[in-house]
């Protein structure tokens, strides 16, 4: 595994739309007031005629991308997590989602690891609510070089996209130079026979580092990385649990809705296996230093080791 | 067009408004009556649109914030020859392409999908801020109900365009006065509600909405002043045209039986036949 610096999926973002804006002119950036934080306001220097501050109201900042996007420009709409999925919901839904516009989502501080702002910042929700939309393709990276691959692809895929990206500096697994982002293609890291962790986000490095440790206890463990939790994969999904028969799914997300769920949903029609969703268990995040709470709640290493051990 | 020819258009437009709702057996006539003088004058008289170019960058756009008023939309647009006439039967009916709220996927001339209160004012705002950026000289028109304004997005799309100073943006409000659970002064009174647009920096005109020498001065005052965007406060009477749904709100979202029906009809066609 490759350990590089460690970078956050936000930092990602901004860096990926400066690169993008200089071959597309049709990009444009909405934030409501945080492209501190978003990490857009490395775009917002280098274009500021085409970063649109919708100022603190995200529902509004969903209309006006729409809007925007019936004129032909693609807006990546940014905020935090709870405010783009959460808050804005139903103009995502209406607005975005029903007419089918291309606005991209860009949604950083998702989960837990949001930190110290603690619980009403820290979005666990967002996966389930943006899955439900038809017709919304729903991307959750797990590094740098990932995140940039899929504001990539979100930009040339014409629809709408909600991508989730995070505020805690992640290690680089990817190799920039050899690695192929598709939409809706899983990525095996590690292949195994005994058991499968199915992971996204912050917690497909988590889950490399716990495969290991179960090596040393004699447990071969597949790990995969599903960046996009919709359209899932359903192709890779089926075959590592017709394989190993024993899943377990990662996620810094709600067991409820997000990926566990989307896993459950494939594999109950597919091949029923039996499946153990490790997430944030239906409980409100909480204040703390991000790693510790990562720890906290089980998304480490050392706490995706444990419950598969438990499981198995 | 004149007003006499006006008139005669929006006589056309209630027609279609009832013949829509008739055979939805669903939908909402009163506000789409109150509306169909201020759809009417502009798509034949103020808007610039082709209906052989739906989708020309540089046409005028509207967006129906008040989506559940579809019926007197679809209706304009059906005579302003978007698509025929004979399709508002198939309003509401499985299968059409006339949804119960505007849909614009599937709908020819229909430039947003709208229907949840409060949203399509952004949308509005969004294609105005659109036309700054590239340059472009069209205007965007939308128009919400009086009750609409309850919602707090409609303040947060207002605040962002008087702001960002789009003049090239018209809001027309319906205000009939009349909302589901009654007066919107009983419910949640909105009033004064040319107080709060000046206030949120925007150009307020206020009118009869159902008075065509009176929309003719409202947009045309609109278009001339710069700097600010204007809000057209329309006021008008909920039912308009057909006198036992006037000022009732009982015909916010209810369809009129077969003898209604035939009245209501009939009432318009002597109407018709008073502007001949």
């Amino acid at each position: 595994m490759l350990e590089n610096k460690p970078v956050a999926t936000r930092d990602s973002y901004g860096n990926a739309l400066v690169d993008l804006a200089k071959e597309h002119e049709d990009l444009v950036v909405l934030d409501a007031d945080l492209a501190a934080a978003t990490k857009t306001a490395v775009f917002k220097k280098a274009y500021p005629k085409r970063h649109i501050d919708c100022g603190i109201a995200e529902s509004n900042m969903a209309g006006i991308a729409a809007g925007l996007a019936t004129c032909g420009y693609v807006p990546f709409m940014s905020s935090f997590a709870m405010f783009a999925a959460g808050r804005a919901f139903e103009q995502v839904r209406n607005s975005i989602g029903y007419p089918h516009l291309n606005v991209k989502i860009g949604a950083t501080h998702a989960g837990i690891s949001v930190g110290e702002d603690g619980a009403t910042h820290q979005c666990c929700e967002d996966l389930a609510l943006m899955r439900e939309i038809p017709g919304m393709v729903v991307i959750n990276p797990c590094d740098d070089v990932e995140a940039r691959a899929a504001v990539k692809a979100a930009y040339e895929y014409t629809g709408p996209v909600y991508l989730r990206f995070g505020r805690l500096a992640l290690p680089v697994l990817n190799d920039e130079a050899s690695y192929k982002f598709e939409i809706g293609k899983g990525v095996l890291l590690k292949e195994g026979k005994d058991v499968s962790v199915i992971a996204t986000g912050l917690c497909v490095s988590e889950s490399l580092k716990a495969a290991e440790m179960l090596a040393e206890d004699g447990i071969d463990a597949e790990v995969i990385n599903i960046h996009t939790i919709k359209p899932l994969d359903e192709e890779l999904v089926v075959s590592t649990a017709s394989k190993t028969k024993r899943v377990f799914t990662v996620e810094e997300h709600s067991v409820i809705g997000g990926l566990g769920s989307a896993v459950a949903e494939t594999l109950s029609d597919k091949c029923p296996v039996k499946l153990t969703r490790i997430g944030v268990n239906d409980r409100f995040g909480e204040s703390g230093p991000a790693k510790e709470l990562v720890h906290r709640y089980g998304l480490d290493a050392e706490g995706i080791y444990n419950q598969i051990k438990a499981g198995m | 067009m004149n007003k006499l020819e006006l008139q005669k258009k929006a006589v056309e437009v209630r027609k279609g408004i009832l013949t829509g709702v008739y055979n939805a057996k669903s939908g909402h006539p009163g506000g789409s009556l109150s509306a169909a003088d201020i759809y009417t004058y502009l798509y034949f008289e103020e808007m610039n649109v082709d209906p052989s170019r739906p989708d020309d960058p540089d046409r005028d756009r509207f967006v129906l914030s008040k989506g559940h008023t579809a019926p007197g939309y679809y209706s304009t647009l059906a005579s302003r020859g978007f698509f025929p006439v004979e399709d508002l039967k198939t309003l509401r009916h499985v299968g059409s392409y006339l949804q119960g709220h505007p849909d614009r996927k599937h709908t020819p001339g229909v430039d947003m999908s709208s229907g949840s209160l409060g949203q399509g004012f952004s949308a509005a705002v969004g294609m105005a801020l659109a036309a700054k950026m590239q340059g472009r000289e069209y205007r965007t028109y939308c128009l919400c109900g009086d009750g609409e304004i309850q919602e707090g997005q409609i303040w947060e799309a207002a605040m962002f365009a008087g702001h960002r100073k789009l003049d090239n943006l018209c809001l027309i409000v319906d205000n009939n006065n009349l909302q589901i659970d009654g007066t919107v002064e009983e419910v949640c009174s909105p009033y004064p509600i040319d107080e709060k647009f000046r206030a949120f920096n925007f150009h307020v005109i206020t009118i009869n909405g159902n008075d065509f020498d009176e929309l003719r001065k409202a947009f045309d005052e609109a278009k001339q002043h710069k700097g600010k965007p204007s809000a057209v406060i329309a006021s008008t009477v909920k039912g308009k045209g057909v006198s036992f749904m006037e000022n009732n709100v009982g015909w916010h979202g209810k369809a009129p039986s077969d003898d209604e029906y035939r009245l209501a009809m009939e009432e318009l066609e002597k109407e018709a036949a008073k502007l001949c």
